[in-house]
């Protein structure tokens, strides 16, 4: 093996810098899908047939292709609307977007799960729409899906990645740019796969021991 | 906009990433069955195996795992090809998720089964083949399908090693017309095009495999 501690010690820097690119394009796209994903939940549910089937297939379109095409669309895309993101406000709409997909499926086996009487006896209570949902329906809803919320987080956090393919300085694209000159990938991008499978153990952890505590199902 | 959808090279892209989505499907089930089943077994190390295939595996990006495959892999004196990085990163990758399928479907199985396979004296691989597996198989196929189509969006990656699949075709083609909205949008769909009909494959096999056991088909089987 060639493997050269010193050159190593160099990257260090460069790679974590990008790793806090990683984490915080994953925590702002997660805070985009978990809100944008129950907006799609409760707007399936709003009684008009024509926007629950609209929802749904656009739901549907954004689940079954991939992150990657979504991102060089929007990088393209948006600035065509007039308005001007950074690569990093794109991919974290993008990120957000496509997890909103899979979020919104988790909010409606969540609200699904909510017994038919809590309907009925809002009903009969005779409480405003938005109390229904506010006071009723979501507090018992979320707790159901708290579980797999957090495995989206995680699952976020490994498709990052992808968002080198429009320039944001995360941890893979830092890698690349610090091998490409002298052609020497191996420290890089060994690196950076450990510090992933390493984020990715530690927060599995961390998610499974919140769920022992929140997600009384 | 119609030039762009009739580029043959979409075309041809588009074939690329059914092929690749494939050989990676069939790696990705070769390893899942093999470690899905270590997952139960009664020995501690082999367990130990399942499991640490299964974090590691699941724990990397396939872009990293396919980075570090066609970049670093060379210099420690191991080039691989091209082609076969794309398709080991994501076989690798998927078999780990599917390996927690495989496992999640044979505990399903309930255990009297397995008793009663005992007592009736079947060897251990007859106990699997015979007994455990042609119950749990109907089990997996929902996950496997939905998988499936998780691989199929996946290898999109590929193209940033240079495969030629449908995403490297479409960037060829943006940086040829300059239209990279249109491009990538027309593509979109024809992803979408390619896992509904994977869905649906996959539906068929369910309702086939549902009705060789002899079970009521389960209520709207959710992605």
């Amino acid at each position: 093996m060639i493997w050269d501690w010193d050159y190593t010690r160099e990257l260090l820097p460069s790679l974590l810098h990008g790793l806090r690119y990683t984490v915080q394009a994953t925590l702002l796209g997660y805070v985009l899908a978990v809100l944008a994903g129950l907006l799609w939940a409760v707007l399936r549910r709003s009684g008009n047939v024509v926007v629950d089937q609209a929802v749904r297939w656009v739901v549907e379109f954004v689940r079954s292709t991939p992150l990657l095409v979504q991102l060089a669309f929007l990088y393209y895309a948006l600035p065509a609307t007039g308005v001007r993101f950074s690569a990093l406000v794109t991919g974290v709409i993008g990120l957000g977007l496509h997890y909103s997909a899979y979020t919104a499926e988790v909010y409606r086996a969540g609200i699904a799960d909510v017994p038919r009487g809590q309907w009925e006896a809002a009903t009969a209570l005779n409480l405003p729409r938005r109390r229904v949902w506010l006071a009723v329906v979501l507090p018992q809803a979320v707790r159901r899906v708290i579980p797999p919320l957090g495995n989206y987080l995680i699952a976020m956090f490994k498709d990052s990645p992808l968002l080198l393919v429009i320039t944001v300085p995360e941890m893979m694209h830092e890698a690349q740019a610090a091998g490409s000159p002298t052609g020497r990938f191996l420290e890089p991008f060994t690196v950076a796969a450990v510090l992933f499978v390493f984020v990715s153990v530690v927060s599995s952890v961390l998610i499974r021991r919140l769920e022992r505590r929140y997600g009384t199902v | 906009m119609w030039d762009v959808i009739e580029a043959p090279i979409l075309w041809q892209g588009a074939w690329v990433t059914v092929q690749l989505t494939l050989y990676s499907a069939a790696l990705a089930f070769a390893l899942a069955f093999p470690f899905g089943l270590a997952g139960i077994s009664r020995h501690a190390w082999v367990r130990a195996i399942g499991r640490f295939y299964v974090e590691v595996f699941r724990g990397l990006p396939a872009l990293v795992l396919m980075f570090w495959f066609f970049y670093s892999l060379p210099l420690a004196g191991l080039r691989l090809e091209t082609l076969f990085a794309g398709v080991a990163a994501l076989g690798l990758n998927y078999g780990a998720y599917g390996a927690e399928v495989v496992r999640g479907a044979l505990k399903a199985v309930p255990k009297t089964q397995f008793e009663a396979a005992v007592a009736l004296n079947l060897r251990p691989a007859q106990r699997v083949r015979r007994v455990l597996l042609p119950q749990a198989v109907p089990l997996m196929l929902p996950t496997f399908g939905n998988q499936l189509v998780e691989l199929m969006k996946a290898t999109a990656i590929v193209s940033l090693i240079s495969i030629s699949d449908l995403m490297f075709r479409a960037q060829q083609l943006r940086s040829s017309t300059g239209e990279g909205a249109a491009v990538f949008l027309v593509i979109l769909v024809m992803y979408f095009v390619i896992a509904q009909a994977m869905l649906l494959l996959v539906r068929y096999l369910e309702r086939r495999s549902e009705r060789t056991l002899g079970r009521v088909r389960a209520e709207g089987a959710a992605r």
